[in-house]
């Protein structure tokens, strides 16, 4: 095996980004599905926690990259 | 009005079609030149960038690595002896000889010493080992931060004036069509909604943060752009600034919140720490976050057109640069999302500090409204 272990932390890291964010746009889709008109509200919120979680995971890159 | 809008469409659709065909075919110019210029290139080189041998492998890492990070030198394009790149001033303040001011081309891309100075890596190291160097440099970082923000003052300065001159009645014209929205955004949706009575105080700080950002991640997508928002360095000051502007405005239920939380006698040892931790870990996780998400993406832009010179084929280009350009749109919208991010988060810490009326939990509503129904 060559390149360095960093990279499979990397993409653990991103495994629990996608998951993250699949849940919440899942949960929005089903959310504007029951009430079409609070769409944008529901929109503004799926954004705000998607940029959390990405956040979240990125501290993982980062600690990947520092290697 | 209709066929105005088509003929917009039509121009600026061939105008992106004649661009992406162009901007193919000079990344098949650069990949079938590069093979040529590495076997000329038999200098022997302090940074990791350059190919000495046509047969070996490109390394994409270090190259993408140094486009993100900071310079002493400002380098538009090219490579090795025909690069174009603007010198910038070192300064440095020295232990043993004091302040020292000298243009960066004299390290010659880190092959010359001058003064007891030797550029290795983009790092000054000092020949004489006793010596402490403080290295406070403009770098490229730091001219992009100057340009960036004579740009924001003259910009905003210009549509303060047009809205003196016109009035606030009439509607906007020009540069102001494109910030008032955003401007208003700031204030009324990220300030008011989360602050609340006392948001018109903090405004200022909050569209100077969110335009700083903004505009800085804008800059660093341009390929000769600086990659400003992507140094830790910067993000680290600007959650700084948060934290100051937070801690210094929390009010007595917001300190009361931290040190006497509304829980058990017997939880404060596990939670008052926690407490406390959590006002520096909020703003580190704002100075992770920006610097990441805008480093992870120049990192994506550059490996995706670099594949090309991995392969060394052109037939990549297509392939390669039509997913370097949806990588791209993806991080426009990222860029405007960070900055949005930052400064909401930033609004939301501001507002939980200065919150006058704060509902602890501990008040049993049921109570009051039983309470209530007696009257």
């Amino acid at each position: 095996m060559t390149g360095s272990i960093a990279a499979i932390g990397a993409g653990l890291a991103v495994i629990g980004a996608g998951i993250g964010i699949g849940q919440i746009g899942g949960h929005a889709m089903d959310a504007i599905a029951r009430q079409p008109e609070a769409t944008s509200k529901i929109q503004t919120a799926m954004i705000i926690a998607a940029a959390l979680v990405e956040g979240v995971a990125l501290f993982g890159v980062v600690v990947a990259l520092m290697k | 009005m209709t066929t105005k809008i088509n003929t917009f469409t039509k121009f600026s659709s061939i105008l992106l079609l004649v661009f992406v065909l162009f901007f193919s075919a000079i990344t098949n110019l650069n990949a079938s030149e590069h093979q040529e210029v590495a076997t000329a290139f038999d200098h022997s080189h302090a940074d990791a960038n350059h190919v000495e041998d046509a047969n070996k492998p490109i390394d994409i890492t270090a190259i993408a690595l140094e486009h993100v990070a900071d310079s002493h030198s400002w380098h538009l394009w090219g490579e090795g002896h025909d690069a174009v790149a603007l010198p910038l001033p070192v300064i440095l303040y020295s232990s043993t000889k004091g302040l020292q001011v000298f243009s960066s081309a004299r390290f010659e891309h880190g092959h010359a010493a001058y003064n007891g100075y030797n550029l290795a890596e983009e790092k000054i190291i000092s020949e004489d080992p006793l010596e402490t160097i403080y290295d406070i440099s403009i770098t490229k970082n730091v001219t992009q931060m100057f340009l960036s923000a004579i740009v924001l003052f003259l910009l905003f300065t210009s549509i303060a004036r047009a809205y003196k001159i016109q009035g606030v009645t009439t509607a906007p014209k020009g540069k102001q069509s494109f910030f008032e929205p955003l401007v208003t955004f700031v204030r009324d949706d990220i300030a008011k909604g989360n602050i609340g009575h006392g948001s018109d105080k903090y405004v200022p700080y909050l569209l100077t943060v969110f335009f700083m950002i903004l505009i800085n991640n804008v800059f660093g997508m341009i390929p000769i752009g600086a990659n400003l928002t992507g140094n830790i360095a910067f993000t680290l000051v600007l959650s700084v600034f948060t934290l100051i502007v937070t801690n210094i405005n929390g009010n007595g239920a917001y300190w009361h919140h931290i040190f006497m939380p509304p829980a058990p006698k017997w939880l404060y040892p596990i939670l008052v720490p926690i407490e406390v931790v959590g006002i520096l870990t909020k703003p580190f996780a704002l100075m992770i976050r920006l610097f990441a998400n805008m480093t992870a993406g120049h990192i994506i832009v550059i490996s995706l057109v670099g594949l090309i010179f991995v392969f060394k084929s052109i037939y990549i280009a297509p392939v390669s640069v039509a997913f370097a350009l949806f990588i791209d749109v993806l991080e426009c919208l990222v860029a405007f999302l960070q900055a949005y991010v930052f400064t909401m988060l930033t609004a939301l810490f501001i507002g939980s500090a200065v919150a006058d009326h704060n509902d602890d939990g501990v008040h049993n509503t049921d109570d009051e409204a039983i309470e209530g129904s007696k009257h």
